[in-house]
């Protein structure tokens, strides 16, 4: 059994899993059934001053007959009295002493708002706060959430505020609806913070009705567009995560969130930097017992791979991960069919011929049976065929013997340069 | 034998009779099943198809909610396309062919197919309409499959046609000799329909060669095609048969179909069924259902030679049916009412290999018993219109009409033939879907036909 728990910037979890800040940590009810579900932590739903929400709120895109690839929300922060809030923390906590339980909070960027919020619960015991200023709808038309979010200058103010009261670490969330992450990563740092976490979520429109042409969701025919998030965004959570971890300005411990419903996801942001993850969707749409075999899979990962600490993986892959013009140019990959398992569906020659570099042959053989062949000259190794390839191990893409040495474009442009 | 026709059969009864055996898709099966279609390029599925339906276009429009083009897809290629989503033996065809049998398993090609035009059906969809007419007439005999495809394709060309048909209604053995728990006769009686909307005329209640002559058709209309499938069961030509309690297996099926009703009450009876291909199964299996207490196919040769298809098979075993192999029926025994009570038989072992390639059985000597039975089916097989295709002057082999495998066109260059009229003697398969296909084929060929004499004579 690896040792999964994790200190994150100061916070002690028994595992790198929490639920995000959102419907699943609304009260103490909920969190507590988390906590007994084997969930590390919880960041509760972000508190302010009182909001009201509507209905409906959500949406989601479904692909292909797959329910909810990607999930959409209007809703805005807590809309419970802060009181009631506040004394489901203290009751939890004092139930699942263990378990860290991080408050969420957002209040409009100014001093004393901050200062007054972070006292207040600061009080009823809390092992860290997390400042909201990603959510991008609804509280942004407000000045707060993404509206703070986007401006680095605001950031690190906020920051600032929180941290001149916080007697626990300070967390800032920061939002994907900016154009480079690191900026925002970096003022968050300037201004004290103990770590960030990311993503939160991305601007969207779930789509049409296609009988009544009203948004989906409306209220009452009318639509405002809403954080998209669940498995569509992994992959662009991950890049989120891996930029900031990359950058050597960015020195300080990240939560990765965004689209993570499996112990593979976990391992892959930890690996890209992460410290521990945060989860929402995938609660939302399985409940709380996900986390069973999420912790179950990564301990055998772990298992298998000698690896006694989830803490060692942190951060493993970040050094591969590096700017295009590192790239060597003169790495060979091409396809290759594997005839005994091919099924002859014929979707690699088809993407191939239509959107690659026509080089899949279809051929016949001495009994007359059609089989696939890749002309090897004239792959790219692009990986077209093997990604719409449904049958696994039907094609590899293999190496080719390296003909000439290892050449990055820098190199290359450096190379041009003195001669 | 009895004939006045009672309502022997009790509701319950009936309605097993009735109710389709294997449940439809509902919305979301049909939604996963769809989306498990790779889309394959160049599929297999739509060469397995002797009607070359596009399976992956209608497949991926049921994915996408289009159902509508889904059905359309399915109607355009195979004018019986409903029907032979229910009776098509389908592991034989497209999916059997389908790549997944390799990694997974095979789509249900079949049940997608019933999905799309079930929907078709119940929301009353007008899928085609007829071409602008072109001043040339062709009459066909015979409504079934072939007929009806050849009847839809020639009037989306543009032809006036009329089509005889001996029975009440049309449809063929669709409407009247598969049995109503694989094949309702609605869904048959919707692609009658279909045809009919076109503006084609089926004159039923009509038998040519006796109410019409063969010769004022062959004179009036520009091309006649010859579509009236096969005739009765065969006289297995031993003593007995005349007594009561001995059924013809497409007579049983088409009394209990069309009209709910069957001479006697097969409540708690022992029934033999002769023979082994897709009439026995259907004779057997409508057995069971009507309350049969047991129901034995008797068949001469083996598991091996038997013609039913291997999910036939294994329907006939789910329903109780009992399979006796190598024995064949001698003489069928009466009581003092002529009603048939015992059957005499004799072993029967495989000796040298026949014409058709198959192993001949040959008696055992001294090897004759008799079973009790009370009931006995018929299932032999089917003859031919001997009479008919001697009434035109057509040259045949043995019953089967000899056509240009090209062309569809018989001895007599106006008059073609299609579906199972030219079937056996290594000709095809009797199946819903090769009738249908053929009657396409003769329909197109008689379009170049007779557009080339117009471009010679103009
Ligand atoms: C019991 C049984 C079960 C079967 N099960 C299946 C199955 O599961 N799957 C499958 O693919 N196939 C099955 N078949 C075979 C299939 O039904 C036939 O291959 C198909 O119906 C042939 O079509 P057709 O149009 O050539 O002839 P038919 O369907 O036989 O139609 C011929 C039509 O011509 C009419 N006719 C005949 N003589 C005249 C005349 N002189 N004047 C006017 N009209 C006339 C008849 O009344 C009939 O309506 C089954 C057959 C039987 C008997
Ligand atoms: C319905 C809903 C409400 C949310 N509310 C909040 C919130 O109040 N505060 C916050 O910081 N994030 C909120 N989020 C964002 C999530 O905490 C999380 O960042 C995002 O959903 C990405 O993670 P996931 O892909 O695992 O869902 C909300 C998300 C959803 C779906
Ligand atoms: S890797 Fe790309 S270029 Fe090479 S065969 Fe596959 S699809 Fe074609």
């Amino acid at each position: 059994m690896a040792d999964l728990r994790i200190d994150f910037a100061g916070i002690k979890s028994p595992n790198p899993y929490w639920l995000a800040s959102a419907p699943p940590t609304n009260s103490g009810y909920q969190v507590q059934r988390a906590f007994e579900a084997g969930w590390g932590g919880a960041v509760w739903k972000t508190l302010g001053d009182p909001v009201l929400n509507v209905s409906s709120r959500f949406g989601a895109n479904h692909f292909n007959g797959k329910r909810v690839v990607g999930f959409n929300n209007i809703e805005l922060i807590t809309d419970r009295p802060l009181e009631d809030n506040l004394k489901e923390i203290y009751e939890t906590k004092k139930r699942f002493p263990d378990h860290p339980i991080i408050a969420s909070l957002m209040v409009e960027p100014k001093r004393e708002k901050w200062h007054e919020i972070v006292k207040r619960v600061q009080d009823v015991g809390v092992d860290g706060f997390e400042l909201n200023l990603g959510c991008p709808h609804g509280m942004s038309e407000r000045g707060m959430g993404s509206a703070v979010g986007q401006h680095p200058d605001l950031v690190e103010k906020t920051t600032i505020y929180a941290k001149e009261k916080a007697e626990v670490p300070v967390i800032v969330k920061l939002t994907p609806n900016i154009t480079d992450i690191t900026v925002t990563a970096k003022a968050a740092a300037r201004g004290g913070a103990d770590a960030i976490s990311m993503i939160n979520t991305i601007n969207s429109l779930i789509g049409i009705d296609l009988d009544t042409w009203n948004t989906i969701p409306n209220v009452n025919g009318k639509g405002a567009h809403g954080g998209y998030c669940g498995p569509a965004v992994k992959p662009i959570a991950l890049n989120m995560v891996g930029e900031c971890a990359r950058d050597p300005e960015i020195n300080i411990p990240i939560s990765g969130i965004g689209g993570i419903s499996s112990w593979q996801d976990t391992v892959e942001f930890m690996l890209m930097g992460a410290g521990g993850v945060q989860v929402c969707t995938a609660a939302m749409h399985h409940g709380f017992r996900v986390i069973e075999d999420m912790v179950d899979g990564l301990n055998n990962y772990l298992d298998e791979k000698g690896i006694s600490s989830v803490n060692e993986i942190i951060g493993a892959s970040v050094e591969k991960y590096t700017d295009w013009s590192n790239l060597d140019l003169n790495y060979k990959v091409v396809a290759r069919i594997n005839n005994d398992i091919c099924i002859n569906c014929n979707k690699c020659y088809i993407s191939c011929e239509d959107s690659a570099h026509q080089c899949i042959d279809i051929l016949t053989d001495a009994n007359g049976k059609e089989y696939l062949k890749v002309q090897e000259e004239e792959c790219v190794g692009c990986n077209l065929c093997s990604i719409v390839c449904p049958v696994e191990g039907a094609i590899d893409m293999v190496e080719l013997p390296q003909t000439e040495p290892s050449m990055t474009w820098l190199e290359r442009q450096a190379a041009i340069q003195q001669s | 034998m009895s004939d006045s026709k009672q309502p022997l059969i009790s509701i319950d009864k009936l309605a097993k009779v009735f109710e389709e055996s294997t449940p439809s898709y509902n919305a979301q099966e049909a939604i996963d099943e769809s989306n498990r279609c790779l889309y394959c390029y160049d599929a297999p599925c739509i060469t397995a198809c002797p009607t070359g339906i596009d399976v992956p276009a209608f497949i991926k429009g049921i994915a996408s909610g289009n159902i509508k083009g889904a059905a359309k897809i399915i109607m355009e290629d195979n004018p019986v396309g409903a029907t032979c989503a229910r009776v098509c033996p389908t592991e034989e065809l497209c999916e059997g062919a389908c790549v997944l049998n390799h990694s997974t398993k095979p789509i249900m090609i079949g049940q997608l197919q019933r999905y799309a035009t079930d929907w078709a059906i119940k929301n009353e969809q007008v899928l085609f309409k007829a071409g602008e007419k072109n001043g040339k007439c062709i009459a066909i005999i015979g409504s079934g499959p072939a007929g009806l495809s050849a009847a839809r394709e020639l009037a989306l060309l543009g032809y006036e046609v009329i089509v005889y048909e001996a029975k009440r209604e049309g449809g063929g053995l669709d409407t009247h000799g598969i049995v109503p728990f694989r094949l309702p006769k609605d869904i048959s009686l919707w692609e009658v329909k279909q045809v009919e909307n076109l503006g084609v005329e089926i004159r039923t209640n009509i038998e040519v060669g006796k109410d019409i002559l063969a010769e004022d058709l062959v004179k009036e209309f520009d091309a006649v095609i010859l579509a009236v499938g096969m005739s009765k069961v065969p006289m297995l030509g031993i003593e007995g048969e005349e007594l009561d309690g001995v059924y013809d297996a497409i007579d049983l099926v088409e009394n209990v179909k069309i009209n709910g009703v069957t001479d006697e009450d097969f409540s708690g009876k022992r029934v033999a069924v002769i023979g082994a291909g897709n009439t026995a199964i259907d004779g057997a299996t409508i057995s069971a259902r009507l309350g049969a207490k047991n129901v034995k196919i008797i068949y001469r040769r083996t598991e091996a030679e038997m013609t039913a298809y291997d999910f036939e098979y294994e329907f006939a075993k789910q329903d109780g049916v009992e399979f006796r192999w190598l024995m064949s029926p001698k003489r069928l025994i009466g009581d003092d009412k002529g009603h048939v009570k015992q059957m005499e038989c004799v072993r029967m072992e495989l000796g040298e290999k026949g014409e058709d390639g198959r192993r001949h059985p040959v008696e055992v000597e001294d090897s004759t018993f008799t079973m009790d039975v009370d009931i006995v089916v018929k299932a032999i097989g089917q003859t031919r219109f001997r009479r008919l295709i001697d009434h035109f002057g057509l040259e045949h082999n043995g019953g089967v009409v000899q056509v240009d495998p090209q062309t569809y066109q018989t001895s007599i260059p106006k008059v073609y033939a299609a579906g199972d009229v030219i079937f056996g003697k290594g000709q095809g398969e009797a199946m819903v879907v090769s009738a249908a296909q053929q009657g396409k084929e003769a329909a197109y060929s008689i379009h170049k036909q007779l557009n080339k004499s117009r471009i010679e004579t103009a």
